[in-house]
């Protein structure tokens, strides 16, 4: 029922941007039963027809680019989401710690977000990812503490706002715990312009990892990802192939899909309204 | 007919609350003349706003003109478009709002802002309107009218920001100037000097003005007419002088007695010292001025200590002091006989228990995203290690006590209105089973009649439990209602403490009579009284009393 009443509050292109996400998170759940090849499978000839016996054709090898599309939206979403998590308990963790304890913890940890955030964000991972290798979970570590930055600097900026709150100093002066404080008065109120982010993130780090995939350096073959896809099939173009340009429509329909859901989160975040 | 310059017949304004229009301005028709200040009074939420802003044919985002016609000099502004309006905005009806400090871009110059209008819509050149300008901050008495207009909003202070936007609406040349709670946000005494210059220059202008106040006192002193209004309706409307002398309506006749005192308090028992501030000199952290020094001041068990003065006295710093969270760089602050620890880290549980505080603005006090239950929960088992049905039964209590209705308790602060927001508080400071409670401004955002009932219950609930207050208030209406003793702070020094009657009979200290003699009365001749013996030197004023 609360989905229910939630999808009802959504606005026309915010419905839109759900059932894309839905719609992709459906193929990443039930992969196998949905592809109709294996994931590395080698089904037919190299550059079979879109459109013909193999809906969007086969790539480089000759496997059947629907399937790993399908299996691709499992290592690409659940490493995003994962990674996204990671980097949002961090970030925030850092970001409330700063704004109610202030003083030099608040200098210390701002400065060394700096430093990290100084350096550019597809680069710094490509240093740290070449060094320690570039496994499922370390990938999702690495891009979780680069992207755990931003996510500190707006967690620290929405719990100051908060922090100066008068229920806040009723709480301080009640001699409640700074973890409680943390947990009951600040992150309630910074929920929503936080879950906004979250959206945003997600983007960001999807590309990233698309980007990493692109350059060799995220999930290895045969494993599909849909940045990897993009990457291995691109000569493709050279000799009149558009099938590189499907796994890179599906990143950007998932980008975009996401996209329209959070501006619609943040929209209702911003207005004013009535909390219950 | 055409001496009326406004005419506003049968005017219909509707709002859309959750998809549905609903009425807030009920068919209230208003003529204006030339030269005439009509007042409109009311609580929030009785359209006095809405229904003064639509003279410039403007409603809020989310409302709607419905109904009826608003004749500016002839010409029906219902219906016009946009572009129309604006040219009669800030030309022929110019407004000052409440807040001059969010009004003002922090950018640019008085002067600078002063000029946009006039000469955006043509009048004049940038030369004149500055010549303008000057001689208008001449007439509104501001300090240095030749230069003034070089500064930003944020180098004056409030009360000349106040007469800066005046002169801002006086600029054009407007036949009708719409003056929105101009000087509630000022300290009596600063609003006693902005009341009496912009009295002053509307009138040797013989323009008309639409005068939108709470305080009924303050519109005595300005309006030649009163609306009272109520929920979008009208309940009286009549000349200033016969409505204040013989009200007609029940409603009018409560706003009027307010302002009156009550004097039914049973005393507390006596020499029984509860909390005792010694000499103390406090500054906050990285600058070098003290806002409070040498400061002693005692509160008796059972008894309220009243702490009155303008913004900036350093009052509320005081209770700062008081609870931890300034720690003093000299003096002690001793409760129950025993030292305080100064920073609110080296406090024991007890010592926070038995010292709580009320806020001024409830609306922030409470977390939002906290339901009542939980806030008026959480102190009853942080401190007293109530769980479960024993802490709910006792929230169910302490609502009964403050009159709040049983099942509130699953509501959010965003479902109350302002007067229960601050009984929540109330019940939450309560449930700590404190012996002093620090109460900040607590009804100073509050209407009058609201206001009057937190007055009554925070009265009641001392009778019943014994309890001592420390009010801290810029209102000595409020003041006289409820305190035993007294202390007036002016510039983060005490300038005399002792039982009310003391303080509040003559003879009086200057300072002190400078505070009594600005806070409004219902008389209307009062402020043309004050400010003509101000002048001749037979009372005081902010100015001497700064100089000293």
């Amino acid at each position: 029922m609360k989905v229910l009443a939630f999808v009802r509050s959504l606005n026309w292109s915010a419905r839109i941007g759900l059932g894309i996400i839905v719609f992709f998170g459906f193929c990443a759940a039930f992969a196998p039963w949905l592809a109709p090849y294996g994931e590395s499978e080698i089904v037919g000839d190299v550059w079979e027809p879109i459109g013909g016996e193999f809906l969007f054709g086969t790539d480089i090898i000759g496997r059947d680019l629907l399937s790993r599309l399908i299996f691709g939206a499992r290592n690409t979403i659940v490493l995003a989401l994962l990674t996204t998590a990671c980097s949002f308990t961090l970030g925030a963790l850092m970001g409330f710690l700063a704004a109610t304890m202030g003083g030099w913890v608040d200098q210390v940890l701002s400065r060394i977000v700096d430093i990290i955030i100084s350096v550019p964000t597809l680069i710094c991972a490509l240093i740290v990812v070449s060094a320690v290798g570039t496994s499922f979970f370390v990938l999702a570590t690495v891009i979780g503490i680069i992207y755990a930055m931003p996510v500190y600097r707006i967690a620290r900026a929405v719990a100051m706002d908060v922090e100066v709150m008068d229920y806040v100093e009723a709480a301080r002066l009640r001699g409640e715990g700074l973890w409680w404080i943390m947990k009951r008065e600040i992150l309630p109120n910074t929920m929503t312009p936080l879950a906004a982010e979250f959206g945003l993130r997600y983007c960001f780090v999807f590309l990233l990892i698309s980007g990493l995939s692109f350059l060799g350096l995220g999930l290895q073959p045969p494993l599909a990802d849909w940045g990897a896809m993009v990457r291995s099939n691109s000569e493709g173009i050279a000799w009149g192939y558009l099938h590189p340009l499907i796994p890179a429509a599906c990143i950007a329909l998932l980008t975009i899909g996401i996209n329209l859901l959070v501006d619609s989160l943040v929209h209702k975040a911003s207005g004013l309204r009535d909390d219950h | 007919m055409t001496d009326q310059l406004l005419e506003m017949n049968d005017v219909l304004i509707e709002a859309d609350i959750d998809g549905h229009w609903k009425p807030i301005v009920n068919h209230l028709s208003m003529t204006l003349k030339r030269g005439e200040i009509i007042g409109l009074i009311g609580e929030s939420g009785a359209g006095k706003s809405t229904f003064g802003l639509c003279a410039l044919g403007y409603t809020k985002p989310g409302c709607r003109i419905a109904s009826g016609s608003i004749k500016l000099d002839g010409v029906e502004l219902v219906g016009q478009p946009e572009s129309a309006l604006r040219k009669i905005r800030g030309n022929k009806v110019a407004y000052v709002a409440q807040s001059a400090a969010a009004s003002f871009n922090p950018a640019h110059t008085l002067l600078e802002q002063f000029s946009e209008a006039p000469v955006q819509h043509g009048k004049m050149k940038t030369s004149e309107a500055a010549v303008r300008g000057r001689e208008l901050y001449r007439q509104l008495d501001l300090p240095e009218p030749d230069t003034i207009g070089e500064r930003y909003p944020h180098q004056v202070s409030g009360g000349q920001l106040q007469r800066a936007m005046t002169a801002m609406a006086l600029g054009s040349n407007p036949d009708i100037i719409i003056f929105d709670e101009p000087t509630t946000a000022l300290d009596v005494t600063t609003q006693i000097e902005v009341l009496s210059a912009i009295k002053e220059a509307v009138k040797a202008r013989n323009v008309a003005g639409i005068y939108i106040t709470h305080d009924l006192a303050v519109v005595a002193q300005m309006a030649d007419r009163i609306m009272v209004l109520r929920y979008g309706d009208l309940i009286e409307e009549g000349n200033a002088r016969e409505m204040l002398a013989n009200p007609r309506e029940d409603y009018t006749r409560r706003l009027l007695a307010v302002r009156n005192l009550r004097e039914h308090k049973i005393h507390g028992d006596g020499i029984n010292v509860l909390l005792e501030v010694k000499e103390v000199t406090a500054r906050y952290p990285g600058t070098k001025i003290d806002v409070l020094q040498d400061i002693s001041v005692k509160v008796e068990k059972g008894k309220t200590v009243a702490v009155v003065g303008e913004s900036g006295s350093g009052k509320s710093t005081l209770a700062r002091v008081i609870t931890g969270l300034l720690p003093p760089s000299a003096g002690q602050v001793i409760f129950k006989g025993e030292s305080l620890p100064a920073s609110l880290k080296e406090k024991s549980k007890e010592n926070l228990r038995s010292i709580q505080m009320i806020y001024q603005m409830a609306d922030v006090a409470m977390n939002p995203r906290q339901r009542i239950r939980e806030i008026i929960g959480r102190p009853l088992e942080f401190y007293l290690g109530k769980t479960g049905d024993e802490n709910e039964a006792r929230v169910h209590e302490l609502l009964k006590q403050i009159e709040i209705p049983d099942h509130y308790i699953d509501r959010f602060p965003a479902q109350l209105s302002g007067g229960e927001k601050q009984r929540i508080c109330i019940a939450r400071a309560l449930a700590a089973e404190p012996e002093l409670i620090i109460c900040d401004e607590v009804t100073s955002a509050l209407d009058q009649l609201v206001a009057e009932g937190i007055l009554d219950l925070l009265q009641n609930l001392q009778n019943e439990l014994n309890i001592s207050y420390l009010f801290i208030t810029h209102d000595l209406a409020t003041v006289k209602a409820i305190a035993d003793d007294i202390v007036v702070m002016y510039q983060g020094g005490i300038v005399e403490q002792g039982p009310k009657q003391q303080i509040l009979d003559p003879p009086y200290e200057d300072y002190t009579e400078l505070l009594l003699s600005s806070v409004p009365e219902m008389d209307p001749d009062w402020m043309d009284g004050l400010v003509e013996r101000r002048r001749r030197g037979e009372a005081p004023t902010a100015e001497t009393l700064r100089q000293r």
